[in-house]
């Protein structure tokens, strides 16, 4: 026990490079996915679909990488994010018209559609996109002009984890400061009164929150495959989608605490690998410490709100 | 296509069919006290684990038994965070205790059996053919050649229905799910009642998962459930809450999995990822074609103060 958890420290914080190239490379996509899960919920939008998002955005940004490839970095890049970003949107749309015109719940739609994006990818990377020997399941190597700049030649922290700080930031201050971030809380906090209140268009403000929070999940993905593994294939997400819920979660559905929560979580999934390597640890123990938080934390905000709430008839 | 392919099209619907029905009743009995049970998926994988320790040991029955108490372990988890102590949001404490259940099983089943996990085999649930029933062309075999839990479901669904809509405790079940609130006017014991349907749902969903290893696979691997769980679910909907309606249901979706057996026949060659995802599809489509159009127990999800 003693030894997994040293192993788990050291592989998250024993050294800059242990806490650039392991920790914060692992964080990007989680602080991603967290914000997307903490906008959704927000607005009353229970998105599990971050997952599926998230491979979508990844397949899409390939999709450009591979055709586009005699393009300036650039031009090349930025492509492949926005191209993630609108897979991502769409993919999330689906589940955001079924809720709204077929009263389809979220959960079960967005968790169907995870289930399709990955066999959709199983698909590409063993069909159109495979590599040219036909061996392995996965995409040719990304050319160097479709990858993200890193911090130095020692590192292998990229500018997608500044991509995904600064998103956070500007949600922040958008959910804050703004008419929008006052609809999307309005609506998230009772639907019926901001819709009896008559100032708010609560399904367009629905529907908006959604596919913003696939879009974020979409670009996680572009920027995991630009910024860290640079091809496309199956297992591209060991499960991010679900972690974010944790994220999000555990920063209260605050987009700057999101920024904090996902290091955390980067730290404990960059540690865990390093303690299966080291100590034998099994890595699915991180699963387990997720879903105890989220509970702990369900306990937490349960006592809180019966604490302060005047005590029912 | 031959007779033989059709034959072996009705057999793999009633095959895959068979766990998804068995948890999906379990669930129409929770929902219908007002309980949306989405750790479902938590519960059938936990069962599938639990028949590979409980078949090691002990073998078929040992099996059933320990997928049995498995699948109420994780029921009993929900139950005490959304119904009986915390009353929490039912939607995150379930994928939270799905996330929980992939998190034990995947630790449990790496460190007890380690690498040798592939290989390992265990003993399966034959087939019983059911005397004379068994000679009917086409569906005979499909239908009454099949491992016990199928047989399970053919009592199950006809006796539910009947406690749901013909008993004293059934209509008490039903009001709960409701209007809480007026059920316990009504000296319902709502809470109580609600606590003993997501242990039903455990049972089913954990032989639900006891199904997909003893059953069928032999075996066990990590997130093996698939989205079961959540197809079952999405299965209640278009079944309509109703127990019989929910059986058809599941027998439509075994029927969309075991598709590919029958277009492989015909020689015509699709890409096989396909065929994995048209279940996910098909329950999205079918929803959207339903789910507008059937009303939920009106208190599905809602946390229920007292």
């Amino acid at each position: 026990m003693g030894d997994a958890l040293r192993a788990l420290l050291a592989g998250a914080f024993g050294s800059w490079y242990a806490f650039g190239s392991g920790t914060l490379v692992r964080a990007t996509p989680l602080i991603l996915t967290g914000l997307a899960v903490a906008i959704a919920f927000r607005a009353g939008v229970f998105n599990i679909g971050a997952e599926g998002q998230f491979i979508v955005g990844a397949a899409a940004a390939t999709a450009a990488a591979l055709a586009m490839h005699s393009l300036p970095a650039f031009i090349l890049v930025p492509s492949m994010l926005v191209l993630g970003f609108g897979a991502g949107a769409l993919w999330a749309w689906i589940a955001a018209v079924l809720r709204a015109r077929f009263h389809v719940l979220e959960v079960i739609s967005t968790i169907m559609l995870n289930f399709v994006a990955l066999h959709l990818v199983s698909y590409l990377v063993r069909g159109p996109l495979q590599e040219p020997t036909h061996i392995y399941p996965q995409t040719v190597t990304f050319v160097d002009a479709a990858r993200l700049p890193r911090f130095g030649s020692t590192t292998r922290l990229h500018l997608g984890f500044l991509v995904a700080v600064l998103a956070c930031v500007a949600a922040w201050f958008v959910v804050r400061y703004t008419a929008a971030g006052f609809r999307l809380r309005a609506v998230g906090a009772n639907p019926d009164a901001a819709r009896s209140a008559g100032m708010i268009d609560a399904a367009r403000t629905t529907m908006r929150a959604f596919l913003i929070s696939g879009a974020l999940a979409g670009l996680a993905g572009a920027i995991e495959v630009s910024g860290v593994t640079y091809a496309l294939y199956e297992n591209i997400s060991p499960g991010y989608g679900f972690t974010a819920i944790a994220v999000a979660l555990l920063a209260q559905l605050n987009p700057l605490a999101v920024v904090g929560t996902g290091i955390l979580f980067g730290a404990l999934e960059a540690g865990a690998t390093a303690m299966q390597r080291d100590a034998g640890v099994p890595s699915v123990v991180v699963s387990i410490v997720e879903a105890l938080i989220i509970l702990v934390l369900l306990a937490l905000d349960r006592f809180r709100s019966t604490a302060t709430r005047e005590s029912p008839a | 296509v031959s007779v033989a392919d059709v034959t072996a099209f009705a057999e793999a619907t009633v095959r895959t069919a068979t766990p998804l029905a068995l948890a999906a009743v379990g669930e129409v009995v929770v929902e219908r006290a007002g309980v949306l049970n989405i750790s479902l998926e938590g519960i059938i994988l936990a069962g599938a684990f639990g028949a590979l320790v409980g078949a090691t040991h002990g073998g078929l029955t040992g099996g059933f038994l320990v997928a049995v108490l498995s699948g109420v372990a994780i029921a009993l988890a929900f139950a005490l965070f959304t119904v009986i102590w915390l009353r929490a949001d039912q939607i995150i404490a379930g994928t939270a205790i799905t996330l929980l259940s992939t998190g034990l099983t995947g630790t449990l089943y790496r460190t007890l059996y380690g690498s040798a996990g592939a290989a390992l085999t265990i003993p399966t649930a034959g087939r019983i053919a059911i005397p004379g029933l068994v000679k009917l062309p086409v569906v005979g075999d499909a239908l009454f050649n099949q491992p016990a839990t199928t047989y399970l479901v053919y009592l199950i669904v006809p006796a539910v229905w009947w406690w749901m809509f013909r008993t004293h405790a059934g209509l008490g079940l039903r009001a709960i799910g409701e209007s809480p609130a007026a059920a316990d006017a009504a000296g319902v014991r709502s809470t109580h009642v609600r606590f003993v349907a997501v242990l039903f749902g455990g049972i089913l969903g954990g032989l639900a998962g006891g199904t997909l290893v003893l059953s069928q696979a032999g075996t066990f691997a990590e997130g093996m459930s698939a989205g079961r769980g959540f197809i079952a679910i999405a299965i209640v909907v278009l079944g309509r809450w109703h127990p019989v309606g929910v059986m058809l249901a599941a027998l439509l979706f075994g029927a969309a999995s075991a598709l590919q057996f029958l277009l492989q026949a015909t020689g015509i060659a699709l890409p096989y990822q396909l065929f994995l995802a048209l279940p996910y599809v098909l329950t999205l489509a079918a929803l959207a074609g339903v789910a507008g159009r059937v009303r939920a127990p009106a208190a599905l999800a809602r946390v229920h103060d007292h």
